[in-house]
């Protein structure tokens, strides 16, 4: 699965629920305001039962994630506010989060907020043991190199530019 | 137990119950333990490193925990388990509860732990219950960078200054005894091995082992000779230690019963 549930709605999800996904991608991750929960890739899916009641399955990018519940009140309240009566809020763990699901637009976005984006597919795992090669997002330097494989938060490694000389943080292939 | 398909079929629920405890409580353990290091670190890019390490290892204890008292069906949540238990009820792994010491040691414990659980997380995605096998294959990826982050440090202590390398060859010397329990049997992993949950604890060795005869060698530390050790967390018997620990861990729930946020 390389391909973000976000990006198949479209062509594949009733009008109703692409209506609930347009919502959806209005909702800022609380960590990384600039991304939509949809250009994380952590909305896994949206039902619309009969009685119009919105169930959403979201994944957790970390097992860990304090942000998990957040997100979960953030979707809600949304939801709420757009008339939706009683929205629920699933947890979806399998199969695992990746960062391949991160979308074209949010990769961007990411680079533009000064966080490096995932550098390739973590379809083979061998590149888990492997260190990138990761370009500086304020002036696209690849002298870059690793100070830590942790950030301010799990998801992110912390770098530094041997060109431009600022330190930056690196979005991990996971 | 024999492991025939019927016990495959029908792990009991006490045993599923004991297996997500015991999983539960080393997560548990080693991510108070590193949670101590908060504030403390030796620097800031570390200080962060050990907190996001215990953060992944706080979320695979509520998964375990929550799942735990889920089967058990008496109502009781990952907090009861968690802050209501006496020491002698914690079944985690002893290497886990010892003290921090230095940032060397810590080290050598996360990086003994890490190799482990590597090779646990691993095998586990092969688990009769989808609920373990779930929790394995999303944090087998999590455990990849602890253990990128602990054998990195392996090598650039133990290949390091004269008194880098004395202080991880010595936390070495100091726990490599409690390292024997990973692979004991006669305890709830091996009866979940036996009922198809999880792999039999023996079989993790082999790998384990190349895998940090390696790091060591890299990191010009010697290898400490096998001894078999009286500490067996996973059979409720543990070092002094882990009280200590709880009686910080638990205190809030123990003075205030009840309390909420």
């Amino acid at each position: 699965m390389n391909q973000a549930p976000a990006n198949r709605a479209d062509r594949f999800v009733a009008p109703a629920e692409r209506e609930i996904w347009r919502i959806l991608a209005d909702v800022p991750d609380p960590e990384i305001p600039v991304l939509s929960v949809v250009e994380l890739g952590i909305i896994r899916h949206v039902r619309l039962a009969d009685d119009g009641r919105v169930t959403v399955g979201v994944s957790p990018t970390y097992t860990g994630c304090p942000a998990t519940e957040v997100i979960a009140r953030s979707i809600e309240t949304r939801l709420e506010a757009e008339g939706y009566e009683h929205p629920k809020v699933e947890s979806v763990l399998s199969p695992p989060w990746t960062s391949d699901w991160l979308t074209e637009s949010g990769r961007a976005k990411l680079k533009e907020y000064g966080i490096a984006p995932p550098a390739h597919s973590v379809s083979h795992p061998k590149h888990l043991f492997r260190e990138p090669k990761v370009a500086c997002p304020r002036c696209s330097s690849m002298q870059t190199s690793k100070v830590s494989e942790f950030a301010s938060t799990p998801c992110k490694a912390l770098y530094r530019c041997a060109s431009c000389l600022e330190p930056f943080e690196y979005f991990k292939c996971i | 137990m024999s492991a025939s398909a019927a016990t495959v079929l029908s792990a009991s629920t006490d045993l599923r119950f004991r297996y997500a405890v015991h999983l539960g409580d080393t997560s548990l353990i080693l991510a108070q333990r590193l949670g101590e290091w908060v504030g403390h670190a030796p620097a800031l890019e570390e200080d962060l490193a050990l907190a996001n390490i215990a953060l992944d290892l706080l979320g695979q204890a509520r998964y375990l925990l929550s799942y735990a008292g889920e089967i058990e069906g008496k109502g009781r949540t990952e907090d009861d388990l968690a802050f209501l238990r006496d020491p002698s009820d914690f079944t985690n792994l002893a290497l886990v509860e010892q003290p921090n010491v230095d940032f060397g040691h810590t080290i050598v414990r996360q990086f003994l732990i890490d190799a482990w659980q590597l090779e646990l997380f691993e095998c586990l995605q092969g688990s009769s219950e989808p609920r373990f096998a779930e929790l394995a294959a999303k944090a087998l990826k999590e455990t990849r960078y602890h253990y990128r982050f602990s054998s990195g440090w392996m090598v650039r202590l133990g290949d390091g200054t004269e008194e880098s390398h004395k202080r991880v060859q010595e936390g070495l010397d100091s726990l490599w005894k409690f390292t024997s329990e990973f692979f004991a049997p006669g305890a709830v992993d091996e009866e979940a091995a036996a009922a198809g949950l999880g792999p039999d604890p023996a079989s993790l060795r082999a790998a384990w082992a190349a895998n940090v005869e390696q790091v060591l060698t890299e990191a010009t530390l010697k290898k400490p000779a096998d001894v078999s050790y009286r500490w067996f967390g996973k059979r409720n018997q543990h070092s002094e230690h882990l009280s200590h620990l709880l009686a910080e861990m638990q205190f809030m729930q123990r003075t205030y019963p009840g309390v909420q946020w």
